[in-house]
């Protein structure tokens, strides 16, 4: 069952007189459990697709059904509680609220909780933090936290309301190889307990951790396949670490 | 998102700028506080003015020329003999003229002073006790007898460091020979000193010193007070007969009771009230103005901030709401700062200034009102900014 489904999407900008066709035309469709990276160069229209599909921007023509419901139609208070309630937003600059704690960020998306529910927003906040491995950081400020722990606590938000799904906008493009590679584990592991992620970035090492990669270029998709030889960042990662410490161990024996 | 989510909210994010805040509030604080003690500082003055008045009892009844009305004044002696002679219902009666401005040479100096001409009755009807010697009679009005009565600030301009008592002064050209001291009265609700004054019987002072004779103004009291009313009419009718005035006629003077003089006495510090609230009510404005200004700095400095929570699903309702209430919560904190500080500064101008002031609840509670009034009306502005902000361009906001 597709839980995203995109069918004859455009978006036209008008700067000044010229339009600018930023989407040409998108079918797309998305399962449970899938795992896309988007790519393309600058202008392929891979923002634009990507704010679509976060219900930040309405498309100029075409259907939107995300999880079953028909957006096409929507008022802007009605994207908001979309977005509340079935998206989990990853930004590449983090874009957690600074001098606010790492708890009382997750806690943000219940803050706008509108379903009712009577579950403790402390508690579940603190659940989402403790999967992403940061139970000892709740009371830390987004400054006192390394790239890769920012993320990571922005991710925790992105899970706290248990959304249809992830949309992570270039999430490591701030991020040095082993930051990288952690956020990239925990999306994985994510993805592995059957959370649908659908990533934006331009860096193909980081598509390779993706199940599928879509292509884009001109607005249009240009290519969409399975990944062929699927990495796990979590080995990666332990291997990256393991020459690390050899070459900081050769470098301090005589 | 319930309200105390948003107050939580709105909470954090002023405490977040400790110094900005305060810095904004400012305007408020000052605004409310000057408000608070201007309005304290008039209705102390006119609470004065009513318990001085009160002072001179509650039986007291006042005629004068009608206010502010071209017909001239018609008082003269004959009235007041007229109702000392029919009115049954009054007690001590005094007629009072005054002459501002009159110079008193006595001793080896010289005094301009107010000569006021009266009647014995007249302290009996002011309370106000004679200090030394005695105030002049019956006998001294009948014979219009050259005697003074002097009060302490004349009485220490003339003859500073003695006993006035049987000196010889002259008001004007005629000479007058000072049978007495009156007691200290202390300045009056205006600040005027009522001790400058020299007290000359009523006849002589019309003979000798006046040209056109005409009495400024007739006091007596009502034999008691359920009787003022009574006394009123009365006085009213002799001296409407007096004047031979037809029915129907408008009265050529104005009779008042204690109430009606209060009213009168306080309709000056009323106004003088309103416009100094006023003009503290324009720094208030102001205040808002101030708190409209950093809102809007304020609005473009967290426009990320405004992405990331339009993001995560803030309605455009919960942005206005949530910058709204900050700038509430600045203008009451502000508004009940200024209350603290000006409840200080009222306490100070009464102990240490020995200014009256009385701070009404219900002015405490109207500038809070006010306040927080401004503090919707300026942010409104801003808050609608923010919210109307489209949410990708916050997000990419720099």
């Amino acid at each position: 069952m597709a839980i995203i489904e995109l069918r004859g999407i455009r978006r036209h900008y008008l700067v000044g007189e010229i339009t600018i066709r930023a989407m040409r035309g998108i079918d797309l469709d998305v399962g449970i459990g899938e795992f896309v990276a988007v790519m393309g160069p600058s202008g392929s229209g891979k923002s634009t697709l990507m704010n679509t599909l976060g219900c930040l921007d309405k498309p100029t023509e075409g259907s939107y059904v995300l999880d079953g419901l028909e957006t096409t139609g929507a008022t802007p208070d009605e994207f908001a509680d979309i977005r509340n309630d079935r998206i989990g937003f990853v930004f590449q600059g983090f874009n957690l609220l600074s001098r606010t704690s790492a708890l009382e960020n997750v806690e943000l998306p219940l803050f706008y909780d509108r379903s009712g529910s009577r579950a403790n927003p402390k508690k579940r906040a603190k659940a989402a933090l403790e999967e992403v491995g940061l139970g000892n950081r709740l009371d830390h400020m987004p400054n006192q936290l390394s790239g890769g722990q920012q993320q990571r606590v922005a991710i925790a938000r992105a899970m706290v309301k248990d959304p249809a799904f992830i949309l992570a906008d270039e999430p490591t493009g701030n991020l040095d190889t082993e930051m990288t590679l952690e956020v990239m584990s925990l999306f994985q592991e994510l993805n592995d307990r059957g959370k649908t992620v659908v990533m934006v970035t331009h860096e193909p090492e980081v598509a390779s951790y993706a199940k599928r990669v879509i292509a884009m270029r001109d607005g249009a998709i240009l290519s969409d396949a399975p990944v062929g030889e699927r990495r796990r960042a979590s080995e990666d990662l332990a291997a990256w670490r393991k020459r690390h410490a050899l070459l900081a161990g050769e470098e301090g024996s005589p | 998102m319930t309200l105390s989510k948003l107050a939580g909210a709105s909470m954090r994010s002023i405490l977040r700028n400790k110094m900005r805040s305060f810095l904004t509030s400012l305007g408020i604080i000052i605004g409310v506080c000057s408000v608070i003690v201007m309005v304290a500082v008039g209705s102390g003055s006119q609470a004065q003015i009513h318990g001085q008045i009160a002072a001179m009892g509650t039986n007291l009844i006042m005629i004068m020329p009608p206010r502010g009305a071209r017909t001239a004044n018609r008082l003269t002696l004959a009235d007041i003999q007229k109702l000392r002679a029919e009115s049954s219902y009054a007690g001590a009666i005094t007629g009072e003229v005054r002459m501002s401005g009159t110079n008193v040479v006595g001793g080896d100096s010289y005094w301009t002073t107010s000569v006021f001409g009266v009647e014995p009755d007249y302290v009996k009807i002011k309370d106000w006790p004679v200090e030394s010697g005695e105030f002049f009679d019956d006998r001294d009005i009948a014979i219009r007898s050259k005697t003074a009565v002097l009060g302490t600030t004349v009485a220490s301009r003339l003859f500073p460091g003695q006993d006035p008592l049987g000196e010889r002064i002259r008001i004007g050209t005629t000479p007058f020979t000072v049978v007495g001291l009156l007691a200290s009265k202390g300045s009056n609700a205006m600040g005027a000193d009522q001790d400058d004054v020299v007290m000359v019987p009523l006849d002589t002072a019309i003979n000798r010193l006046m040209i056109d004779g005409r009495i400024n103004s007739i006091e007596m009291s009502a034999v008691s007070e359920d009787l003022m009313t009574a006394a009123q009419v009365e006085a009213t009718s002799i001296l409407r007969e007096s004047h031979k005035l037809a029915a129907g006629v408008d009265s050529d003077f104005t009779v008042m009771n204690q109430s009606q003089i209060i009213q009168t006495a306080s309709q000056t510090a009323r106004t003088l009230t309103a416009l100094l609230a006023a003009i503290a009510g324009v720094s208030l404005v102001v205040g808002g103005i101030g708190i409209m200004n950093i809102m809007l700095v304020s609005v473009t400095e967290r426009t990320r901030e405004i992405g990331i929570r339009m993001s995560v699903g803030a309605r455009r309702r919960d942005i206005l709401l949530q910058f709204l209430s900050e700038s509430v919560f600045l203008s009451l904190l502000g508004g009940c700062v200024g209350i603290a500080l000006a409840l200080a500064v009222s306490f100070c101008l009464q102990r240490f200034l020995d200014t009256p002031t009385l701070v009404r609840p219900s002015v405490i509670a109207a500038s809070a009102g006010f306040a927080a009034a401004v503090g919707i009306f300026f942010g409104f502005y801003p808050a609608r900014k923010a919210a109307n902000l489209y949410p990708i361009d916050a997000l990419r906001y720099e």
